[in-house]
């Protein structure tokens, strides 16, 4: 897995909440056996108008946001399928941070991406930042004020810093664990197989209760 | 101390913990199907990996299978996916149901009817539906294919333990008010974030009276509300189900009353504590409608589709969007949106049990007009047990296709899909934009009401009929 450490880059700005993994990468194209290509399919619908030219209207296709590497979205990002296509297009697409906002419905804290796709973002060496709402909507409006802005985000210090005429930070918290494997680049299925006598100590004594 | 359900299953698969708090989960049953598995197996290739235990290991073909003559994939892209998967079954020696197994259908149909499904397991699948499987007290969930490639590697997983929520619906639900109104009702609820994070534990007198069709669908559909898992405890209803018909990985004779005993010590001790806990009274919920492109826009059969500032949970933008896509305006009675295709079908609410429910609205009537309705087993299993109960008559005299096996309409990746600005009676999980076809307008609702559809060529509150 690519390590993940700092990263700077354009910052563009998708205004919708509860985006699905259906809207990220369509079900047409999830009939490839590869785990390549998917970057020219991100947001198909949304992003290409039926001659299959940029939709001008799309804000990812603003001439400000072209090399972005930066995404800023609303809240639940990523839900539905369990499609990991979704974070090859992501990804593969440039992007490699994502930032969305939790949001607080009474005192619960509903959290700003989806389990599946963040968890899958993990295993592409894409970092998902969570913020407050009203964080994410400053942001929102600093790169509507200042189109192409680029950040900084430092995994390490946990800091996201949007660089404009000024400088503005905003902190944030990653799993230490998700922390720890992105910093390292440690292989998920190496790490496991680490404990291959433990897992082995455990076949021994555990009944799966299959019937063959 | 007092543990739930979730808690007992978690604990006797630890592994062990890391010390950043991660465990390393034990996993029982691993499905796979066409879509999320080819490059897992091409990691495992690439990396000189074998597969663990293939024996734990089930497969399938689903998303990709046309309903009509299954066994011509016209599109290359398709038949190369599933072809792929013939082959790495094959060269891993892992049980494949393929298009020629009268037991083939879709991952989480089949998963219950061979056995492969039991309380207090682990189960885990390239497919966000996993959920379904739950309704036996399983904790079954889905997974992206990076990590249908760990568990092929290590048959373990890589895990924080979740929080735990409990939804309890309260009361006898009215005539015609099924569980996929109850599930609907609570996405409506707490929204599609609103599980996120958590496993749901389902409880209450509605849920205990269900038989286990609808209990599928309701833990099916625990990830429209934002959870991957969602239980129930098992039950005499789950074990009856169990030893029902023929569940070939289901124990037998000594070994199923060794299990029984087991399994009747799952359900969640009285005073155990939940994270988060919500009450829904369901003998005040009526059919339920989405109106919108979130699972979360949903409303009552008997109300009007919303204004934007109105939606609970949805900015006025979103909700604009939506009804902008569903080509909807606001005030709108349910009663009055006319559909043009009906879909009936899909891991939500392709089990005998819906086809049976959708039937009994089409019997001896016809289809209406100008609406197109397909009807599409979940399972060989199904269709064949259908057909035994002469369903398939029912609908095809009332003008319905009947079809082969598959997942199909519910997202279309095979050729049954809508045209741009077609509205459909969906029975299905998804009302994204596109989900069903690019352009498609979809209305989720319970097969009761998808059948009532069918025959009126628009919703109908069904309690009154």
């Amino acid at each position: 897995m690519e390590v993940f450490k700092t990263h700077r880059g354009i910052v563009a700005t998708l205004d919708r909440a509860n985006v699905d993994t259906d809207a990220i990468i369509p079900k047409q194209f999830l009939k490839s056996i590869k785990r390549t290509g998917f970057g020219e399919h991100l947001f198909s619908d949304w992003r290409y108008l039926e001659d299959g030219n940029p939709n001008p209207e799309f804000s990812l296709n603003r001439k400000e946001f072209k090399g972005a590497s930066i995404l800023v979205v609303r809240n639940n990002f990523g839900c539905g399928s369990s499609r990991e296509h979704a974070v090859w297009a992501v990804r593969q697409y440039g992007f490699r941070v994502v930032v969305a906002p939790w949001k607080m419905e009474g005192k619960t804290q509903v959290p700003a991406f989806a389990d599946i796709f963040k968890n899958n973002c993990v295993k592409n060496s894409v970092l998902t930042i969570e913020l407050a709402e009203e964080e994410v909507e400053i942001i929102f409006q600093l790169v509507s004020k200042n189109p192409g802005v680029q950040a900084t985000v430092n995994l390490e210090k946990e800091r996201f810093y949007l660089h404009y005429n000024k400088e503005m930070t905003f902190a944030f918290d990653v799993d230490p664990s998700v922390k720890s494997r992105l910093l390292s680049g440690l292989d998920d299925i190496g790490l496991t197989l680490q404990k291959e006598k433990e897992i082995s100590d455990f076949e021994t004594r555990h009944d799966p209760q299959i019937q063959r | 101390m007092p543990k739930t359900l979730f808690e007992k299953i978690w604990d006797k698969h630890v592994v062990t913990t890391l010390a950043d708090g991660t465990s390393v989960i034990y996993i029982d049953r691993h499905l796979i199907h066409e879509v999320t598995s080819p490059q897992a197996f091409e990691g495992l290739r690439l990396a000189g990996r074998k597969v663990r235990k293939p024996e734990l290991t089930f497969a399938t073909m689903d998303h990709n299978v046309p309903t009509d003559n299954r066994h011509i994939i016209a599109d290359a892209i398709s038949r190369a996916q599933v072809e792929t998967l013939t082959q790495n079954c094959r060269e891993f020696g892992i049980e494949l149901y393929d298009l020629k197994s009268d037991r083939n259908g879709i991952v989480h149909i089949i998963g219950p009817e061979l056995g492969i499904t039991l309380p207090g397991l682990t189960m885990v699948c390239g497919d966000s539906h996993t959920a379904t499987h739950g309704a036996f007290g399983t904790f079954a969930m889905g997974i992206g294919t990076s990590e249908v490639e760990h568990v092929l590697a290590t048959q373990c997983l890589l895990m924080k333990k979740p929080k735990t929520f409990k939804v309890e619906f309260i009361g006898r639900p009215m005539n015609c008010v099924t569980a996929k109104d109850l599930i609907l009702k609570l996405i409506g609820e707490i929204g599609t974030a609103g599980g996120t994070g958590y496993v749901l534990e389902y409880a209450g007198e509605a849920i205990r009276s269900l038989s286990m069709e609808g209990r599928m669908t309701i833990c099916n559909m625990s990830i429209e509300a934002g959870a991957r898992a969602g239980l129930m405890a098992p039950d005499e209803i789950t074990f009856q189900y169990i030893q029902a018909g023929d569940r070939p990985f289901a124990p037998k004779g000594g070994d199923l009353e060794k299990a029984i005993s087991y399994w009747k010590t799952l359900p969640s001790d009285p005073d155990a504590k939940f994270d988060r806990e919500i009450t829904i009274d369901a003998s005040q919920v009526v059919p339920q409608v989405t109106w919108g492109t979130s699972p979360g826009m949903v409303t009552g059969v008997d109300g009007v589709v919303p204004s934007p500032e109105e939606v609970k949970g949805y900015s006025a933008k979103d909700v604009e969007a939506a009804l902008h896509y569903m080509g909807l305006k606001p005030g709108m009675k349910i009663t009055d949106i006319k559909i043009d295709t009906v879909f009936i079908g899909s891991c939500t609410n392709g089990r005998i049990e819906d086809l049976r429910a959708a039937a009994k609205f089409l019997k001896g009537r016809k289809v209406a007009k100008g609406v197109r309705v397909l009807v599409v087993p979940g399972s060989q299993s199904v269709k064949k047990a259908a057909e035994g109960e002469g369903l398939d008559k029912i609908y095809k005299e009332a003008g319905a296709e009947w079809r082969e096996s598959g997942c199909s309409m519910c997202l279309a990746m095979n050729p049954d899909q809508l045209k741009p600005e077609e509205r459909c009676a969906s029975t299905s999980n998804r009302n994204f934009e596109g989900r069903q076809g690019k352009g498609g307008r979809t209305h989720l609702v319970s097969p009761e009401m998808a059948g009532a559809a069918a025959v009126a060529g628009h919703f109908v509150d069904i309690r009154k009929t």
